[in-house]
């Protein structure tokens, strides 16, 4: 039942990434309720399973990269739906869907999933926290990902003139500067947390590896904010970090887990 | 003649009447217009049946039949036209149904054909660039050195946006005051553009200046400054006011005339590409228009036979 949903969910972000991608090229793109709706049923689904296994985990859902992928697809979409009318209606959801698709299809196919097992012992609620506010602050981080690669877009269309039909459907590219510094501090801010509950509880030392990578993370997008505010870099380059890091994050997380074997955070 | 309406713009005088025989409605227009104007109606007007009639409505809300192919303002104009009539009790069943008809179908135009997409003149280009920089230009501030014509109809667009302010420099400062009292803005003398320059979000050259009034070498340290706030420039100047290097420094957008004419040129030519599929999309909805006059007149029991269109253009 649980894979179920999964499926699910797969199938609607992919309707939502090919529904764009057609009307793009037919030059007549709109933003549809019907893309939203796919895109909201999608991540009704991912709740759906994420609850039915936390149920059966008798645990948050982090015990394996599979069920961390869906976790950070989950966190990804959720940024979306709550970043506001302004930027649902464009081409932020059709941006999203492929990325959400991605992690799904890569936690169906490329993680190995085991039959979940109910912990026996009740689970500590602080390292609960730190895992999930992490990942959700992945979620963020994934969607500046997604604000700096349309701020590229946009910014290469106007440096060189050479205008396509998608311009006319991208954010100005003010605005999606903006989207993308506040989605970092927030996400940013959210690690904090996450990674504040772990030490504050002593457990997080447990998995060594995991606490490097979790802390290099941090320093890697406090690195962006600070080179932001104390140096004042242009929003270019805060995109391009934003692009660049979450790729970083995006291939250590994979290695991570064949490292630790454990898998989960 | 039961029902009538009058659409009066600019470059076009249209009665769309109602009438039980064709004959009847042209006669009582033409009786009209001979009453009111200094000279009989010559071959200036012209006159449509039914059918005609109902694809030449559907052309003109659509802004296929507009001198700027495309443009919209023709629909509130004929809006307006057909609110007026309908005010005046001048419409009744065919008429109602044929302008509500009428304004489905520019919006069904409008909505699955990119007729409308993008600007076909150069005040328009620069408007739409500069809200895909900045967003709502409520925010921006605009300089323009060099008060000429071209500088004036473009800050003129950006200044329809709701710019926050206007700086009008130029060599001779009378001009500059004139300019700068048309467009609400404030005048200042030529040599001290580079003090105001700082927080300056748009930028208008159009001097008659034989160098570059605004260089890379200059224009980088600022820009270093404000890494956060763009600037856009437009160079409407021939030669160039403004050197095309700047557009390698970051944050800046330099666009010159010709860049600005050629994203006109291609708007022009995506609507120009469109025209088929309207026009398609304009025969199938005046077939079913006429299907529906047809039986709505057997059914009405009434003998109309013609809705008819005198106009001028």
């Amino acid at each position: 039942m649980d894979r179920l949903l999964l499926v699910i969910a797969t199938f609607c972000f992919l309707f939502g990434f090919a529904y764009t991608m057609h009307a793009l090229g037919a030059r007549v793109y709109k933003a549809s309720r019907l893309n939203f709706f796919a895109i909201l049923t999608g991540f009704l689904c991912q709740t759906g399973f994420l609850y039915l296994r936390g149920h059966a985990l008798g645990r948050c859902p982090l015990t394996s990269l599979f069920e961390v992928l869906v976790f950070l697809s989950w966190s990804t979409v959720l940024f979306y739906l709550l970043i506001g009318p302004t930027y649902r209606l464009s081409l932020l959801g059709a941006f999203t869907s492929p990325l959400a698709f991605l992690f799904l299809v890569a936690a169906l196919l490329l993680a190995h999933d085991h039959a979940p097992i109910k912990t026996a012992n009740p689970p500590n609620g602080w390292l609960e926290l730190h895992a999930a506010l992490s990942v959700v602050a992945y979620g963020a981080f994934a969607l500046a990902f997604v604000a700096g690669v349309m701020y590229l877009a946009q910014e290469k269309q106007l440096k060189s003139h050479n205008i396509h039909s998608i311009f006319y459907h991208l954010p100005p590219i003010r605005d999606l500067a903006v989207a993308n510094t506040r989605l970092i501090i927030v996400g940013f801010l959210l690690l904090t947390v996450g990674l504040g509950a772990g030490f504050g509880l002593g457990s997080i030392f447990t998995h060594s590896v995991v606490t490097a990578w979790a802390v290099g993370v941090w320093f890697l997008y406090g690195f962006i904010l600070t080179a932001e505010w104390r140096h004042r870099i242009s929003p270019r380059r805060v995109a391009w970090l934003s692009v660049a890091a979450f790729s970083v994050l995006l291939i250590t997380l994979g290695g991570l887990n064949f490292i630790t074997q454990k898998g989960g955070l | 003649m039961s029902e009538v309406v009058v659409v009066s713009t600019c470059n076009r005088v249209e009665f769309y009447v109602a009438a039980e025989q064709a004959a009847q409605g042209f006669g009582a227009v033409n009786e009209f217009l001979t009453t009111r104007l200094a000279e009989p109606p010559g071959s200036a007007f012209f006159q449509l049946p039914t059918a005609a009639a109902v694809r030449h409505l559907f052309r003109v809300v659509s802004g296929l039949d507009s001198m700027v192919l495309g443009e919209t303002e023709i629909l509130g104009q004929v809006k307006k036209a057909y609110a007026a009539a309908s005010a005046g009790k001048t419409t009744a069943k065919h008429l109602n149904k044929f302008f509500q008809r009428a304004f489905n179908v520019a919006k069904d135009v409008r909505t699955n054909t990119n007729i409308t997409r993008g600007s076909v003149s150069v005040g328009s280009a620069a408007v739409e660039l500069a809200e895909k920089i900045f967003g709502k230009l409520s925010t921006c501030h605009v300089m323009i050195l060099g008060a000429g014509e071209m500088s004036e109809l473009t800050a003129g667009a950006l200044s329809a946006r709701g710019v926050k302010s206007i700086f009008v420099a130029n060599r001779s400062y009378d001009r500059a005051v004139t300019l700068a009292e048309k467009m609400k803005g404030k005048a200042i003398h030529f040599e001290d553009w580079p003090r105001e320059f700082h927080d300056v979000d748009i930028l208008i050259g159009s001097t008659a200046a034989p160098h570059h009034v605004l260089t890379a070498a200059q224009l980088g340290p600022i820009m270093r400054t404000r890494p956060d706030r763009p600037l856009f420039c437009i160079d409407l100047a021939v030669p160039r006011d403004i050197e095309p290097a700047v557009n390698d420094i970051e944050g800046v957008y330099l666009y010159d005339i010709d860049a600005l004419q050629a994203r006109a040129d291609q708007s022009m030519n995506v609507r120009k590409q469109e025209l088929v599929i309207c026009e398609q999309m304009i025969e199938r909805h005046a077939v079913e228009f006429g299907e529906w006059l047809a039986g709505g007149w057997t059914q009405a029991g009434v003998r109309y036979s013609e809705a008819v269109s005198g106009g001028q253009s």
